[in-house]
Formats: structure tokens, C-alpha cells, sequence
């Protein structure tokens, strides 16, 4: 009872925050919506006995990615979204490929709640970090190792994307002042 | 007592919906990226609930890799769009229109 | 009516444990304030608050009623939603991870030795009310929530932190708020590194993410190193360095430098919304302490007290959470002792200190401890 409860609040949550974000022209107000969202899926992780995963959410979607573009956001100083769009076709295909996710969305929908019903385990441990540091350093240890190559090349990636020489920057603008005075 | 498996593949269908109509509305650079952020969440959340309802760790390390990729793309993709605020002053994608700079 | 007592009764303890323990915690936050302001007297040949009750002892209660009755200015070209919910973030990011401090170590009996002073009152079938709830109370533990993530927990919670001093410096409309604002996200990310880093020896060691686990692992440990803090003594400075630019404090106190930005991201707020701004403060203080103390000087464990008082017992809890507060104490106080003492750094000293310096000395860390546990378990 408790767990439906708390499943329907954190999942409308969940849509309003959603809806919200891709109402908003505003990028800030679309981040906090999408903020909203992640937090309320990591209470529905919760509910799911997975733990670690849910900490992980909060710890890497809301702790690090979306500051990162909050930060951006602030930092380019964004402005509100152009409210016309050129390629005006867009709306309808958008609406198209909305009904259709949508439709399939119910239909998935029927076709579980119609299969037969699998059954929850009360103990299991698959949520704990126990079972979860055990699977990923035995069985998926060749993902785990790729992911960690894919990090180092994302990094260098963005080093290298940001890096820009022609402006001076801080050190420069120091260096000058002290020669100055 | 708990909602069936088939509430959690609505929830996350609906957030995918909304999602992927977002990447067709939005103009502005952070705002699809935000809206893929959301696609991938969706697939989380069903990873997450097919793992418990087969008592199967499998897709929680998925969801790992998924987060991990997630922020990944975070770190290159706002690369990508810091550098071409620099260049045409806009995160519109609308403005990258031309396959120079 | 029984059943309803029985159903009902977790719920009730919960709420008086959860009542209890931020009490408790605002308490010593608001005696921090205090403290602070003294013992910055102190070390500038100043006296410090003295008016109001004897040496001061009310000064936090009249700061209260004045942050209650200041007139709360909300800027007109501000984002008012955001601005309004910038320091409800912030606080409530700081107060969450009270849920998980262990407090202290678990009573195995605590209350049954008070039965025969107790009334007698029944209930239903039961002859005796008090005798059952003092049959559930055995091993009580010290800690709200008993998760096995403890430590992931906290760093998760803290970080989401940032979001109130970001969105403030946003949502305000004035420069310098910005400025702090921006300031704190940059510094924020970086030394959430260099802090992870830092506390992964300790696990590494312990074998758990728990903790409680941890502040056993120690305790169980050989002499030599009792407290982490003896193996990691590499891990515990960047850890404590990190902590005080996790905090906004001096000497990575940049996002509200006065001497820079008026007061960063808080410029524009006045009156009880500046007041959760500061409580979020000083809560975060009180909490990196107390990860500190967990991870690195043993949390609540005594070396030597399992002889005095028998494990479990009440006194063995009560002494334990005594050491406990007065480690936490001792932190605070390095706090405000730092902040009297050193200068603020440049922002772009900041950031090359984080990034050149605690971040690779972290993660050598954890490569030398991995090698170390790796040899010691085989």
C-alpha cells in the first residue's frame, strides 16, 4: 500500500517535472524541472531495493552532470528560447512521433499487465553493493574496463574542445597589472 | 505491497515520450542535450525495475554503464557547445548551419 | 487500540529520534555561531558577544528574533520562484545527512532497567505496555537510518548543495551574486574530486561503505592503526582541505568574499531567508566533521573503554557519545581557529591548487592503498 503510494507521488513528480522542462524556454528553469525529475527517480529506485543505484543517480545525474550545466548555462548567460520555430514541419512531426511513442507506451502497457505476473523476490540482494561490486569486478569486468577507457577519452575530449589560446585569460590579465604597479 | 512491473514501463514509456518530443521542439543546444538526459533515465528506470522483478543485477550494472556514458556525453557534449557559443555567440542549433569553424 | 499502538509505534519512534537528533544538531550549530564570534574575539584581543545572558550564552536566540524581524527585501528584477528556493535547497541538502550519523555505538537493553520505576500501564493483551516497548527497544541503535551507503550518502546529499548557492547567485540579478554564484559551482565540482579520492582509501580499508561498518572495521583493526587516520594520513589532509573548500570556508571562502564580491551569492538576501543560508553553513560544517571523525579518527569508539564499562551497556553508549561530540567539537574548533589565522586564496590559485595538487595526491593515494590491501590479503 505504501510502496503504491509512494510509487503514483514520486511518479507524477516524475511527469510534471518532465512536462515542465520542455514547457520552459528558459534553459535555467528546464534544468531545475530536470533536477526535479532525476530526484524523483531516485526515490522510485529506492522503492525498487536498489539503493546504490539511487545514491549513484543523485551522486553523478544531479551532483555532477547538471551542475555542470547550470553551470554552463550561468556562464554563457542564456537567454530565453526564440519562440517561433523555422522549420514549422517540426510540430507535426514531433506530435507524430509523440502519439506514437505514446500509443506504444500503452500498448507495452496492456501487454505486461496481461503476461503473467512475475514475482518479487522479498530478499533478494541484487540492490545491495555487496552483489553489485561482486558482478561488476568478476562477470562485467570487460565493460567496466571499456567504460573506464571511454572516461579518459571523454576528458581529453573536453579538454581539448574548450581549450582556446587566442584570448588571454586570468594569468595573463594578472601578469599585466603587476607590471603596472 | 507494491505497484506491478507494468507501472514502471508506463512511467518510464511516458518520460521517453516526453523526452523525445522535447529533442524535436527544442532549439536550443542545452535543452536537447537535457532532453536526451531524460531519454536515457527512462531506460534507467526500466532497467532498474525489469532487475527487480527478475531478481537479476545484470541491469543495475547497466544502469551503471548508462550513467557512466551519460556523463561522459556531459563532459564533451557542453565541450561542444561552449565551443561554438565562442564561435557564433548562440546555442541555437538552428545557427550551426554551416559545417566551417 | 492495541494493534493501532503497535502499528503506530515506529513511526513514533521515528519521529522522536528524527526530533531528537536535529534539535540536537541546531543546538550545537547555534552554540557554534556563538563560539565562533567568541574565539575570533579571542584571537584578536576582542571580547567578543558579552550582553545578552551571562558571557553571552543567548546571543543565538536574539540573533534569531532579529533574523525574524528584519524586513525580508526580495530584489524586483529577481527570479522570484528560484530565488525562494535557492536556500530551501541549500538548508535542506545540509540537513539530510543527519539521518545517517551513528551517533554512537548500540544499546543492547536500554530501557528495561527502568521498568520497575515505570507505572504500570495495560494495554489489551498486554499486561504491561512499558514491558513491550522496552522488549522493542533492545539494540537500539544510535542512528536514524542503518543504510549500507552511508558514506556515498553523504557526499551524494552535500553535493546536491550547491544547487542553493548557484540558483541564489542566479536568481538574484546582481553581478557580484553571480559571481559567487558561479564561483562556488567551479569550486564545488572540483574538490567533490579530490574529497571522493580521499575517502575511497578509508573504504578500501574497511571494506564497507557503512558507517557504522567503518567505525567497527577500526575499531576491530590491530593497535597500529586503530584510527585511519595512522594508514591515511594522506587521505585525511586532502580529505580535511577539501572539506573546508566543500564548506565555503576561509581560505576557499571565494563565492562569498567580502573584500571581492560584497558578500557573494547572499547579497541580496535579508532577513530569515539569509538565515537558512547560514544555518546550511554551519550545518555543513558540523557535518564534514563529522565525516572526519567517522572516517578517520574513529567516530564514537574509545580504545580502551570496553574494559572500563561492558560493551552495550548505557554508560558504554553515553561516555562513547560524549567522545564522539567532543572529536566533532575539536573540528569546529580547527575551523574557527583556521579562519582566524589564514588568508583567502585567488580564485585561479584555487583551482590549480585543486586540480594540479590534491587531486593527483589523492589518487596516488588510492593507488598506493590499493597495493597495500592487495599485499596485506594475500
Amino acid at each position: 500500500m505504501a510502496g503504491t503510494v509512494l510509487f503514483f507521488l514520486f511518479a507524477g513528480f516524475a511527469i510534471a517535472c518532465a512536462v515542465s522542462m520542455v514547457y520552459h524556454r528558459n534553459p535555467l528553469y528546464s534544468a531545475i524541472s530536470l533536477i526535479g525529475v532525476f530526484i524523483a527517480l531516485a526515490a522510485i529506485y529506492l522503492t525498487l531495493a536498489a539503493p546504490f543505484i539511487a545514491i549513484t543517480q543523485i551522486l553523478v545525474y544531479a551532483g555532477a552532470i547538471m551542475v555542470l550545466v547550470v553551470f554552463v548555462i550561468m556562464l554563457l548567460n542564456l537567454d530565453e528560447d526564440k519562440p517561433l520555430n523555422r522549420l514549422k514541419y517540426l510540430y507535426a512531426v514531433g506530435g507524430g512521433l509523440g502519439l506514437a511513442l505514446l500509443a506504444q507506451t500503452f500498448f507495452i502497457f496492456y501487454a505486461v499487465l496481461k503476461a503473467p505476473k512475475a514475482e518479487v523476490d522479498p530478499n533478494m540482494t541484487a540492490g545491495k553493493t555487496m552483489s553489485i561490486g561482486r558482478a561488476m569486478y568478476t562477470e562485467y569486468l570487460l565493460p567496466v574496463e571499456i567504460v573506464g577507457v571511454m572516461l579518459l577519452m571523454a576528458i581529453i575530449g573536453a579538454v581539448i574542445l574548450v581549450r582556446k589560446m587566442e584570448h588571454p585569460h586570468l594569468e595573463l590579465v594578472g601578469e599585466g597589472e603587476d607590471e603596472k604597479e | 505491497m507494491q505497484p506491478g512491473l507494468e507501472s514502471y514501463l508506463a512511467l518510464s514509456g511516458i518520460l521517453f515520450t516526453i523526452g523525445a518530443v522535447g529533442v524535436v521542439y527544442k532549439r536550443n543546444a542545452i535543452g536537447i542535450f537535457m532532453c536526451i538526459e531524460l531519454m536515457l533515465n527512462a531506460v534507467n528506470l526500466t532497467f532498474v525495475a525489469f532487475s527487480r522483478y527478475y531478481g537479476d543485477v545484470t541491469g543495475q550494472l547497466f544502469v551503471f554503464m548508462v550513467m557512466s556514458v551519460a556523463a561522459a556525453e556531459a563532459a564533451v557534449g557542453l565541450g561542444i557547445i561552449i565551443a561554438f557559443f565562442r564561435n557564433r555567440l548562440s546555442v541555437d542549433v538552428d545557427d550551426a548551419s554551416i559545417l566551417k569553424y | 487500540m492495541e494493534t493501532a499502538f503497535k502499528t503506530a509505534f515506529p513511526f513514533i519512534v521515528f519521529s522522536v529520534a528524527i526530533l531528537l537528533a536535529f534539535q540536537g544538531v541546531l543546538m550545537i550549530v547555534a552554540y557554534t555561531v556563538l563560539a565562533e564570534r567568541k574565539v575570533l574575539g579571542w584571537i584578536q584581543g576582542r571580547i567578543g558577544p558579552n550582553r545578552v545572558g551571562p558571557w553571552g550564552v543567548l546571543q543565538p536566540f536574539a540573533d534569531l528574533l532579529k533574523f525574524i524581524l528584519k524586513e525580508d527585501l526580495v530584489p524586483d528584477k529577481s527570479t522570484k520562484f528560484v530565488y525562494f528556493l535557492a536556500p530551501m535547497v541549500a538548508l535542506t541538502a545540509a540537513l539530510l545527512p543527519i539521518v545517517v550519523y551513528p551517533f554512537g555505538p548500540p544499546i543492547k537493553d536500554p530501557i528495561s532497567w527502568l521498568v520497575p520505576y515505570l507505572p504500570v500501564i495495560p494495554l489489551g493483551s498486554e499486561a504491561n505496555i512499558v514491558v513491550w516497548i522496552a522488549e522493542q527497544a533492545k539494540n537500539l541503535p544510535l542512528t536514524i537510518a542503518r543504510i549500507d551507503i552511508g558514506v556515498l550518502f553523504v557526499l551524494a546529499v552535500t553535493s546536491v548543495g550547491v544547487y542553493g548557492i548557484a540558483l541564489a547567485g542566479w536568481s538574484s540579478n546582481n553581478k557580484y551574486s553571480l559571481m559567487g554564484g558561479l564561483r562556488s559551482s567551479a569550486q564545488m565540482i572540483s574538490y567533490e574530486l579530490a574529497m571522493g579520492a580521499s575517502v575511497l582509501g578509508v573504504v578500501m580499508l574497511a571494506g564497507t561503505l557503512d558507517l557504522n561498518g567503518i567505525i567497527n572495521a577500526q575499531a576491530n583493526s590491530p593497535w597500529y592503526m586503530r584510527w585511519f587516520i595512522i594508514p591515511q594520513f594522506i587521505g585525511f589532509i586532502v580529505f580535511l582541505i577539501s572539506a573546508f573548500a566543500e564548506t565555503n570556508r576561509v581560505p576557499f571562502d571565494l563565492p562569498e568574499a567580502e573584500t571581492e564580491l560584497v558578500a557573494g551569492f547572499h547579497t541580496e538576501y535579508s532577513a530569515l531567508k539569509f538565515a537558512l543560508f547560514f544555518m546550511a553553513e554551519y550545518v555543513n560544517m558540523f557535518t564534514v566533521s563529522v565525516m572526519c571523525v567517522v572516517l578517520f579518527l574513529g567516530g564514537w569508539y574509545v580504545p580502551g573503554l570496553s574494559h572500563i564499562f561492558e560493551v552495550g551497556s548505557v554508560p558504554y553508549a553515553l561516555v562513547s557519545h560524549a567522545a564522539f561530540l567532543l572529536k566533532i567539537f575539536f573540528f569546529l574548533f580547527l575551523y574557527i581557529w583556521i579562519r582566524g589565522t589564514l588568508p583567502r586564496f585567488r580564485f585561479d590559485q584555487l583551482m590549480s591548487f585543486g586540480w594540479k595538487f590534491l587531486l593527483p595526491v589523492a589518487i596516488g593515494n588510492v593507488i598506493v592503498t590499493t597495493i597495500v590491501v592487495f599485499l596485506m590479503n594475500r
